[in-house]
């Protein structure tokens, strides 16, 4: 009888876990559904090859703010990439105790930073020095969000190559700056790429910290001092006005950015796979 | 041969030498960065908070043309959304990572993760157009009315149904803190030694009590922590609940009124700030975010930490 109760319990339990798991996947699939379905029916070539139309105007695309975008990424990547794995060889590597401990846990107190207070901090840095909203202030923003990342992704990687490896380089006297180099940055590749691919992914979607930094345009780039386009700003922008044809833009533009987005974090399992099996 | 060994000795010396300065630079750009961050958000918000001092944090008029800023709405709406949408990503986020990590089949857990950690992925204002077109009509049209119907004898739900509000903003939040939940949970679940789990079923437990009393507790840290890294991100999350929650600085009983978060005045004002010192209060509510996003953030990583093995899932 107490056995019965109790099995009656688990099995209560049991199918209330896979309920929560339903109820939570569920929102969730509606969003991609959703996604797919209005942005399907609203993206044509015009939106990939043209200028936003004047307010009021019908038709046009959203060309400038896809490059706007790259732009902003390339220019985050050249800030953050190469500061991310040179200093994330330093964590791994160095035999000091106090100094990376700090860079660690302040590596992780700004990846938990909200984007909004990163744009506070590039406005404060960059545009009111420049007086001026720029492409240049925008990248900042980006590349101290995505440095973090970088950092402890290589870090972690790095740590995982066998020391077998890098005491044979080193037993035939290469120096050790040559053996990181050309040994240990080499065989750590494809999850830094990961790492990177990763940091990207979360970067492009950004919206925040580009509202007073890169702040948005309508037209092509004009160069990295002045204001730029972005896809998500685009996309906020045409969400909140209170035309009917951008909200079908918006839709189409939350399309385009996903299938950016989730095809770097593809490239990212791909590259990963069968090299680090175990290494996400 | 010594000549060579010698040699390659001190140009390799002189490498290293050079190629350590060279890391270390990089990776002391980071602790540049945050002590910046830190003192430039101090400094900029520094005549807003001698203009106000503590009453910043305790009135409630935001009156950019007198120039008398008062924080309290804004701290109200970011708590109350926070606290709203926890309360629902919470227990149906644990459940879920039960769910995978103890008792579903082998084979569905990996398709549900992957799809999760994509959905972790999704930008927030993807979330927000989601939340406009699609969530706030529904609620206009079917939940407010029901919740009105029903449960309006409560003041949580009386007052006309707009769709966008608290509310809204509370839903949108939990939909998107709930994957982040789940991935740190899942990974707190997963580093629980397998010999607990076997020294239950030994004793004859089923597999709820198993994971009650063996597992659940072992992780309960962890948990916390996972749950206080939800609470971080909801803390600061702008757009999707810019989008949803009606930008209203009020304060209301009600859930389906209008209000603000810290996050989304910031957003909304910052670009068209017009005095010197319109701009340093909102720098100051930045600077609030910064503080108790960090303390939250700091809270939750050693918790984690505690029961360990879930560092990964925390870096996301």
């Amino acid at each position: 009888m107490k056995a019965r109760v109790r099995r009656g319990i688990n099995a209560v339990m049991e199918w209330l876990t896979a309920m929560s798991a339903l109820v939570v996947v569920l929102p969730l699939i509606l969003i991609l559904v959703f996604l797919v379905y209005q942005g399907a029916s609203a993206l044509n070539l015009d939106f990939f090859i043209h200028l936003p139309k004047p307010v009021g105007e019908p038709g046009g695309g959203m060309a400038n703010a896809i490059v706007g975008t790259l732009i902003l990424i390339g220019l985050a990547s050249c800030l953050g990439l190469p500061l991310g794995i040179l200093g994330g060889v330093y964590l791994a590597e160095s035999r000091d105790r106090r100094l990376p401990w700090v860079i660690r846990f302040l590596a992780d107190v700004l990846n938990g930073v909200p984007s909004i207070v990163i744009g506070i901090f590039a406005y404060t840095v960059v545009v009111l020095p420049l007086r001026r909203f720029s492409a240049l202030a925008g990248g900042f923003a980006l590349a101290v969000i995505m440095l973090p990342i970088v950092l402890r992704t290589t870090e972690e990687l790095v740590r995982l190559v066998p020391a077998s490896l890098r005491e044979a380089a080193l037993a035939l006297g290469i120096p050790e700056w040559k053996v990181i180099l050309r040994v240990v940055l080499p065989t750590a590749r494809a999850g830094i790429i990961t790492g990177v691919m990763v940091s990207i992914a979360r970067i492009a979607g950004e919206t925040a910290p580009l509202l007073f930094t890169a702040f948005g345009n309508r037209f092509w780039h004009q160069g990295l001092l002045q204001p730029i386009a972005a896809l998500p700003l685009q996309i906020f922008a045409y969400a909140i006005a209170p035309y009917d044809d951008w909200h079908r833009q918006a839709w189409a533009g939350a399309l385009v950015l996903i299938v950016m987005i989730f095809s770097s974090s593809l490239i990212a399992r791909i590259v990963t796979k069968g090299r680090y099996s175990g290494v996400r | 041969m010594r000549r060579l060994a010698h040699s390659t000795r001190v140009t390799g010396g002189w490498g290293d030498h050079l190629f350590r300065l060279l890391i270390r630079a990089a990776a002391l750009i980071l602790l540049v960065i945050v002590l910046g961050l830190v003192i430039v958000m101090i400094r900029a918000a520094f005549p807003s908070i001698r203009a106000f001092g503590w009453s910043f944090l305790f009135t409630s008029r935001w009156d950019p043309v007198a120039e008398k800023f008062g924080a309290l709405p804004l701290i109200y709406g970011t708590i109350v959304s926070s606290v709203l949408a926890l309360l629902i990503a919470v227990p149906l986020g644990i459940g879920a990572a039960v769910y995978l990590s103890e008792v579903a089949p082998p084979w569905i857990s990996p398709p549900i993760s992957f799809l999760i950690e994509l959905l972790a992925a999704v930008p927030s204002v993807v979330y927000g157009l989601w939340g406009i077109f699609i969530l706030a009509p529904w609620l206009r049209t079917q939940v407010q009315p029901a919740l009105g119907a029903t449960l309006g004898f409560l003041p949580l739900f009386q007052g006309p149904p707009y769709g966008v509000g608290m509310l809204a903003a509370g839903l949108i939040l939990a939909i998107m803190v709930v994957p982040f939940i789940i991935a740190v949970s899942r990974e707190v679940l997963l580093a629980v030694p397998n010999a607990q789990r076997e020294a239950a079923l030994a004793l004859g437990a089923t597999r709820w009590e198993t994971t009650r009393l063996a597992v659940l507790r072992y992780a309960r840290s962890g948990l916390m922590g996972a749950v206080l890294l939800g609470l971080g991100r909801s803390l600061g999350e702008t757009m999707a609940v810019t989008m949803v929650i009606g930008n209203r600085p009020e304060i209301s009983a009600s859930l389906f009124a209008p209000g603000y978060t810290m996050a989304s005045m910031i957003a909304n004002e910052f670009a068209e700030a017009t005095s010197d010192l319109y701009l340093s209060a909102l720098i100051e509510v930045g600077l609030l975010l910064f503080v108790v996003t960090v303390i939250v953030n700091a809270l939750a990583r050693l918790l984690v930490w505690s029961v360990g093995g879930a560092v990964k899932a925390v870096r996301e």
